[in-house]
């Protein structure tokens, strides 16, 4: 294990030195804006596997804690003028925080009411939001990004490094839990929540521990987007499309190690990159749909399964 | 009569506390009572999939809005009146709802617990599909129905109703009470509920439960044709029109208590007049957290419902 741990951790400190000296080698800055999003994808559907993958609860409220990442750092730029990493630090804590009190309401339930339920959280703040004229309301708030920092030519730059970043943290949390006893517990209480609960599985506590992780790195990965685009509206923060990327590329990446949902995000990521590019942005919403249903349907286990199937069968 | 142009609420639109009255309240309650039998008219195929036979359907209010277009095109391309459009699509609905039923059962239902969690999945991805594959074809704006009652209200005292709220009211209770005896007074409308209630013990009796669920839900299909008709009558329809009705049909059919008919109607005027008041008294902004809300709200207090089983 801990010969693993090290290859990780040089792995990770590579990704990041490697983002970090493309944005020097790189002039043009459309790879950096095509690649933000899709880093953001792969903190999205990692951060969604937490819960979704290895606890087995179906998330549909992705776009709520997205959305209260970005508006959390709309609010911390207007009211104090904070800076990017005090937003995203603030938003991953009130992300958590939400994380928190959503499951305390809805880990209760189970199956689709938990589902509908998430649903409906997002939909609740989203329409809290639009009634909130100081970030803007309805029509959304201009933001103005602050003097791009030494180091980094221009701002679109700075930002893919501190989603690579958060891409790192991510996997790291999602890679710490699956080898620790949370993981094991969480699979425990996916496969069968009785048996888990009578072996002396703690499982409300794991499943509320799950929900805010999910939650804060959900948030921490909207926190950038207002400076990113400059701009923030309710329709786009909180739109169910990232519910539904989060949930289809971390379903497609294969949910029972944390390596699917980054293999999920990348390959969709590109995918709907280029099809926006080349094709229009509704194409890529329904190749979403349609991976979606193609893989739960004919590849449960995503594209992880297809690969070590062998593997897992052997361990009961 | 009086001509009107708007949606649904258009009488309703924010006043503020300050103006509040009693015959303000009265009428919105009224308003809230029409509303409430139109959101039972489009819950109650829910009620049947998701109540009675446990399918985890949230692509139902995408199918709702599916057939709406298909009312749409009828409408615009042959002049049909789009009630009867809605019932000239009911048997395509129910071939529809059969193929997607036997899919679903094949692909997860037999594969057991696990499979669940994917089942939700697949519906969630079938609804994106149609809202997408909506917006290709017609595009992101908003589409209407012409026919004779559409445009005219009735006046009723102080109060202007829309003839084509009152259409609705008339379809949506003769829909529910058509549905209700059908599932209390027929054999197979019997069988469904057995279906319900003991899987197991219909099988002993040489029953086979899938085609009685296949039935049920191709039926719940159906239903959403004339359902669909109403919802273009009622008001113009969009593409991502479902996202509202997630809220609204899983509230009703949840508050109901699962597989409760008349639960269904209560439920649904208990929503509508719900929707009714807080839009005249706070304004539209706040429509979508309503049934949102009072789901939220139901699943925590009383998960099982007003009249659950």
């Amino acid at each position: 294990m801990r010969g693993n741990d090290v290859a990780f951790a040089f792995g990770a400190m590579l990704f990041v030195a490697a983002a970090a000296l493309t944005t020097f080698l790189v002039g043009n800055e459309y790879p950096f804006f095509a690649g933000y999003v899709i880093l953001q994808y792969i903190v999205l559907a990692v951060a969604w596997t937490i819960l979704g993958g290895y606890a087995g609860y179906v998330n549909f409220g992705a776009s709520a804690f997205f959305g209260v990442g970005v508006y959390t750092s709309v609010f911390l730029a207007k009211a104090f003028g904070a800076p990017l990493l005090v937003q995203i630090a603030v938003a991953a804590a009130v992300g958590g925080f939400l994380g928190f009190a959503v499951g305390l309401l809805t880990l209760r339930m189970k199956g689709i009411f938990f589902s509908i339920a998430t649903i409906a959280v997002t939909i609740i703040i989203d329409t809290f939001i639009v009634n909130w004229k100081y970030v803007g309301g309805a029509a959304g708030i201009q933001v103005v990004r602050p003097p791009t920092m030494a180091p980094f030519e221009s701002y679109v730059k700075m930002l893919f490094v501190v989603q690579a970043i958060l891409v790192v943290i991510a996997v790291a949390t999602a890679r710490y839990i699956q080898n620790s006893r949370i993981g094991r517990g969480l699979q425990a209480l996916r496969d069968d929540e009785l048996a888990a609960e009578c072996s002396g599985v703690p499982t409300l506590k794991l499943k509320l521990l799950a929900c805010v992780i999910s939650g804060a790195l959900m948030a921490a990965a909207g926190a950038p987007s207002p400076m990113y685009l400059q701009y923030a509206i309710p329709v786009a923060a909180f739109d169910l499309n990232y519910s539904v990327s989060a949930l289809a590329m971390s379903l497609i990446g294969g949910t029972s190690h944390w390596l699917g949902p980054v293999l999920g995000a990348v390959l969709l990521g590109v995918t709907q990159q280029w099809l926006t590019v080349n094709i229009s942005s509704a194409a890529n919403v329904l190749l979403l749909g349609v991976m979606l249903v193609v893989f739960v349907v004919a590849a449960p286990r995503g594209i992880i399964g297809l690969f070590v199937r062998k593997k897992s069968e052997k361990t009961p | 009569m009086i001509n009107d142009s708007g949606g649904v609420f258009e009488t309703t639109t924010g006043r503020g506390w300050g103006v509040f009255s009693v015959e303000l309240l009265i009428e919105s309650i009224i308003f809230g009572v029409l509303l409430g039998c139109f959101y039972c008219a489009v819950s109650i195929g829910l009620s049947v999939a998701f109540g009675l036979i446990d399918v985890p359907h949230i692509a139902h209010p995408a199918f709702l809005v599916l057939a709406a277009y298909c009312v749409y095109i009828l409408n615009d391309t042959w002049g049909i009146d789009p009630l009867l459009a809605g019932v000239l699509i009911t048997p395509l609905f129910f071939l529809f709802g059969i193929v997607v039923y036997r899919l679903y059962h094949a692909m997860f239902e037999k594969r057991g617990s696990d499979a669940a969690v994917r089942g939700i999945a697949f519906f969630f991805g079938v609804a994106f599909i149609i809202e997408v594959l909506i917006i290709l074809q017609f595009g992101v704006d908003q589409r209407s129905v012409t026919a004779p009652y559409i445009g005219k209200s009735w006046r009723i005292l102080e109060m202007r109703i829309p003839i084509r709220q009152i259409v609705a009211f008339v379809v949506a209770v003769s829909l529910t009470l058509a549905l209700t005896l059908y599932l209390s007074r027929t054999f197979t409308g019997r069988a469904i509920r057995a279906v319900a209630q003991d899987e197991g013990a219909l099988r002993l009796l040489g029953a086979d439960p899938i085609r009685i669920k296949t039935w049920a839900f191709g039926l719940a299909t159906a239903i959403l044709g004339i359902a669909g008709a109403l919802l273009i009558v009622v008001a113009p329809v969009e593409p991502t029109l479902d996202r509202a009705y997630i809220g609204r049909t899983f509230c009703v059919v949840v508050m109901a208590g699962l597989g409760s008919m008349s639960g269904t109607l209560v439920a649904a005027i208990i929503l509508g007049v719900a929707e009714s008041v807080v839009l005249t008294s706070f304004g539209a902004s706040w429509a979508p957290a309503i049934s949102f809300s009072l789901l939220l709200a139901v699943l925590a207090v009383r998960p099982q419902g007003l009249f659950g089983r």
